[in-house]
């Protein structure tokens, strides 16, 4: 379900205050997706999420991919146009979050888990995953 | 040498072997690690929105206790927490206004005057000399790889060394005597938070990490994150059909052994043992 987010701004504009990247900056290299260790399991891969966000396709908040990103910063190293990939993926998950649309129920974790799961495994899931 | 050390949330529960070992031979080595009176969790994860302060305060509050220490820098081992105090250590470096505004909503603490540098614990031996450290027990005939992922290296202002093509785990475990081998998967990310609720992205990076480590040759694989350590020992429970066992290890545990500080030593709290492979290999007491 996609957010009700105030549609007044682009989505365009909202990715680049949140990510503070400039995501027109981008040339459409491909090395992001090339890179990304999760990208074969990805519905819509790294560099195609920057061209939904420069189309303003709030589609791309429904993408599994968003979720999928696991926050490495290959992307962002490797990218030949300095665009922080890793940061414009951030700013997507926010505009989900942010109209407290967690992706995660933390109720549903079972005992087994939260016993074997280190702390830094747990404080960073909920990092990403709840607003 | 004197250095302040934080430990986090994860060094005294799930990796405590991590931080045990690092204390013995910090003390063999005439490293003083002088553990943070006062600390708090860091947040794990650097926050990348450029709106979120708040999430901020977390690692800067923990470099103004190193400030109130007296002390410039400060060191840690689990790579999540190197990269979150730095990346916010670096972000209040670069624009004071942050750092003002961060400072003016602390009011009961000292102001952060951006100070302070986090050094990981690989960096604090590395300037000592890998060469100058006391083996006794040298990790002959046990081939390793090292499993760097991502944030000891990533993004490359926070770097512990070259984020494409690093050897400084490589050079440690070479001086400890071990045979180091390369494989293609040594930055690959292993999943990171995935694990808690989509295990199935561990299983499938584990498992390409570990199968290619075993390809060229590695026994067991060194690292430095418990959560990759964790994620690549824990996720072998479900990939018992696919792939032999793959003992997991912290640098630290292998430089306590090559030392000789066998009383620091402690499996226990591995999925897959590492000890039949370090007896096979004449290297336990
Ligand atoms: S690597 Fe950079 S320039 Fe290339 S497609 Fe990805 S974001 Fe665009
Ligand atoms: S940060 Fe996300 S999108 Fe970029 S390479 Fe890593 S997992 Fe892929």
């Amino acid at each position: 379900m996609i957010p009700k987010i105030s549609k007044e701004t682009t989505l365009l504009e909202k990715a680049e205050e949140l990510s503070g990247e400039k995501i027109f900056s981008c040339h459409k290299c491909g090395k992001c997706s090339a890179g990304c260790p999760v990208g074969t399991l990805m519905d819509v891969r790294p560099h195609q999420v920057i061209e939904l966000v420069q189309a303003n396709d709030w589609n791309v908040l429904e993408s599994k991919t968003i979720w999928l990103c696991a926050s490495c910063f290959q992307c962002a190293t490797r990218c030949p146009k300095d665009v922080d990939l890793t940061r414009v993926m951030e700013a997507l998950r926010l505009l989900v979050l942010r109209e407290n649309v967690d992706h995660i129920r933390i109720s549903e974790i079972s005992k087994e888990d939260l016993k074997e799961l280190p702390p830094v495994a747990l404080v960073s899931n909920f990092r990403k995953y709840t607003g | 040498m004197k250095i302040p050390y934080y430990p986090g949330c994860t060094l005294k529960t799930t990796a405590k072997p991590f931080e045990d070992t690092t204390k013995a031979v910090s003390e063999a080595v005439g490293i003083e690690l002088i553990e943070m009176p006062r600390w708090n969790c860091c947040g794990t994860v650097y926050s990348l929105a450029s709106d979120d302060l708040m999430h901020q305060l977390a690692p800067i509050r923990n470099l103004i206790r190193v400030q109130d220490m007296g002390y410039d820098r400060v060191t840690t081992l689990c790579s999540m927490c190197y990269n979150t105090l730095e990346q916010a250590n670096q972000l209040v470096k670069s624009d004071p206004e942050k750092l003002e505004k961060m400072n003016s909503f602390m009011d009961q603490e000292e102001d952060y005057t951006g100070g302070v540098t986090v050094v990981h614990y690989l960096t604090v031996l590395k300037e000592m000399g890998f060469d100058s450290l006391p083996v006794k027990n040298p990790l002959k005939g046990l081939t390793v790889v090292p499993y760097y992922g991502c944030l000891l290296l990533r993004p490359e202002e926070i770097s512990i060394d070259n984020p494409e093509r690093p050897t400084v785990m490589a050079e440690l475990l070479t001086s400890l005597g071990a045979t180091v081998v390369d494989y293609p998967y040594k930055l690959e990310c292993c999943g990171s938070y995935h694990t808690v609720n989509h295990k199935e992205v561990v299983c499938e990076k584990t498992y390409h990490i570990l199968s290619s480590a075993r390809k060229r040759g590695a026994e067991a694989v060194v690292l430095s994150c418990p959560l990759c350590e964790f994620n690549l020992d824990f996720r072998q429970k479900d990939l018992e059909q696919e792939l032999a066992p793959m003992p997991i290890l912290y640098f630290s545990q292998l430089l306590a052994i090559s030392l000789g500080l066998f009383d620091a030593l402690e499996f226990d709290q591995h999925y897959v043992d590492p000890k039949p492979l370090l007896k096979e290999k004449g290297l336990l007491r």
